[in-house]
């Protein structure tokens, strides 16, 4: 991924029936780079890739390719044969796959033998050289949306727009579409922006996340960032920061890097800077919660142990999240097989402990 | 019902004998409604295309007079044109009125509304992000638009039907502004509407076998192609 910005958009402004359905400042994406939108259903994540794509006119705004501003029509025109965008249902011509996957390069007028020849190419990369005879109104959901990709990068764009492209598809033609897509992206070194609502997908895929709600992008970052240090309460929770204490600053420890906050009447450590008085929100990720049945004994480095009960127990397969109340709300992951061990049971007393440097804190003024 | 058999038997004797008034009715016909439906389907699948994909205020307003217009009584349409091409009507002076120049208009002016219909309908049920998949391919407008018609081809051969079927069966419009001048502007259903009224049943029944024939065939060929094309 080279550092130059390939497309860049400033003071983009999309209404819709005389509403603001996006309002973005400034965004840009790297030459090489995968950038996620993501967000909850109807944040505006189509509608930024549509306006990206110049399919869609903004109210406002600029999109500047390659340090070219696309505003005439001849410099859309231009701009639309060097990307491809791959929408959530395949959307294949009633032919061929082979015929689906050479669409846009007969488009362009290329001769047949280059055509073959780049066609089986694509086909061959996205595991379906066997389908190319096949009428694409008989395919299966996985197979249709793989000719959808073959046809996206059969012109070799120099970039993808890619809206939910797996949302459609059954959780095993998902994962692996997931996988080889990411792969192929990394192999051709194709800068992509991909919208979904699926954290797991952005987490898989992208360089960065681009957190959306409300038609404005709220975050935006590296997926370690965006995880661990959500800038709102709304980040937090949409990337799965599922404990969130408001709390006050009582005491900030000298020279420490840590100060203690006052949750319903319970002390947590948390490592930082602040004021006292501050009030705070104080996030932990579920998989940074330890539970036991017992206090750890001797010195830790584990900076909060805190006794709650057990209210809820949720199986999400091989693992389980675990509701305690610990004078608030606290949620853990653990394995299936670690929960077994504990027998964990609902109305059980249990410690959950976490590390100072664990806690998110989100401020909120004195 | 022997009037029935033996206009039957008249009609095949026509038919296999190739009789010159028949054939040369039956091949205008052919003429004059295809050529409506022709220019019927050059104005219709793109003013339906047009409406199907833009925006513009007053567009319930235009499909509703779309719709209306699939279910124009011939005999106004007829009334209309009659007086248009009429010697002091506003298009007097193009002299074409009794002419098949005059059927081919009316005839199109049926046929018309309804392959706008037919079409819209047609690009209408398409994916309403496949117009953006072809133009995000790098299309061209027109390519664009091309696509889109291949893609609703099958309803689209509907329309073609349709339109088809409307103007060589009708009667009111083509005997008001063809006048049904043998040899030069009789049709079909025409020249049936004559014979009958002089109590030639026989040609007049023949002449009904040869249209329905003519209807059937041309709806089997399309038919065909449709079916061929269906998804299983």
């Amino acid at each position: 991924m080279k550092a130059t910005p390939v497309l860049k958009v400033e003071n983009l402004l999309v209404k819709r029936g005389g509403v603001t359905v996006l309002d973005i400042s400034s965004l840009f994406i790297r030459e090489g780079e995968i950038l996620t939108l993501i967000g909850p259903n109807g944040t505006g994540k189509s509608t930024v890739l549509l306006t990206l794509a110049c399919l869609l006119k903004p109210f406002r705004g600029s999109i500047i390719f390659k340090g070219q501003r696309v505003d005439t029509h001849q410099a859309i025109f231009a701009y639309r044969r060097k990307l491809s965008m791959v929408f959530q249902e395949p959307l294949l011509f009633n032919a061929t796959v082979f015929d689906n996957v050479a669409s846009g390069l007969k488009i362009r007028g290329m001769g047949k033998g280059d055509i073959q020849r780049r066609v089986m190419e694509c086909l061959e990369r996205f595991g379906i050289s066997h389908l190319g005879r096949r009428s694409a109104r008989k395919l299966s959901g996985g197979e249709a949306q793989r000719t959808s990709l073959a046809r996206a990068f059969a012109t070799l764009p120099e970039i993808v727009f890619l809206d939910e492209p797996f949302a459609s598809l059954d959780p095993p033609g998902r994962e692996s579409l997931i996988e080889d897509l990411g792969g192929i992206l990394r192999e051709t070194q194709t800068t992509a922006i991909l919208a979904t609502h699926d954290l797991q997908e952005a987490l898989r895929l992208s360089d960065r996340l681009a957190v959306m709600n409300e038609g404005k992008i709220v975050q935006i970052g590296p997926p370690a960032e965006v995880m661990d240090h959500p800038v709102d309460l709304f980040v937090a929770s949409f990337v799965g920061m599922e404990t969130l204490m408001t709390g006050s600053v009582i005491e900030v420890g000298e020279g420490e890097g840590a100060f203690t906050v006052s949750i319903s009447g319970h002390h947590v450590q948390v490592a930082g800077v602040a004021t006292p008085g501050e009030k705070v929100v104080c996030g932990i990720r579920p998989e940074h919660v330890t539970l036991g049945t017992d206090p750890p004994r001797g010195k830790s480095a584990i900076r909060n142990v805190l006794s709650g009960k057990i209210l809820k127990i949720v199986s999400l397969g091989l693992f389980c999240k675990v509701y305690l109340h610990c004078g608030f709300m606290v949620v853990a992951f653990v394995t299936r097989q670690f929960g077994e061990n504990l027998s964990l049971k609902v109305g059980e007393d249990v410690t959950a402990s976490f590390e100072a440097t664990a806690v998110h804190v989100i401020r909120r003024g004195k | 019902m022997d009037l029935l058999l033996e206009g039957i038997c008249k009609a095949f004797y026509l038919l296999i004998t190739f009789d010159p008034e028949v054939m040369g009715i039956t091949l205008l016909s052919l003429r004059i409604s295809g050529t409506a439906t022709i220019i019927s389907l050059l104005i219709g699948i793109s003013a339906g295309t047009y409406v199907a994909l833009s925006e513009f205020s007053g567009r319930k307003f235009v499909v509703s007079l779309i719709n209306t217009g699939m279910a124009f009584p011939p005999v106004v349409v007829g009334l209309f044109v009659t007086i248009f091409l009429w010697r002091s009507g506003p298009l007097g002076f193009l002299e074409i009125l009794y002419t098949p120049t005059a059927m081919i208009i009316a005839q199109a002016i049926i046929a018309t509304p309804i392959v706008t219909g037919i079409s819209m309908a047609a690009i209408q049920q398409l994916p309403g992000n496949l117009r953006l998949q072809i133009l995000a391919l790098g299309a061209t407008r027109f390519q664009m638009l091309w696509i889109l018609m291949k893609e609703a081809r099958l309803p689209l051969l509907a329309a073609v039907m349709a339109g088809f079927g409307g103007v060589i069966s009708e009667i009111g419009a083509s005997i008001m502004v063809g006048g049904n001048i043998k040899g030069y502007s009789r049709v079909l259903t025409t020249a049936t509407v004559m014979e009958t009224s002089r109590g030639n049943f026989e040609i007049a029944i023949a002449l009904s076998v040869i249209l329905l024939l003519f209807v059937f065939l041309i709806n089997a060929i399309l038919t065909q192609i449709q079916q061929q094309e269906r998804p299983r």
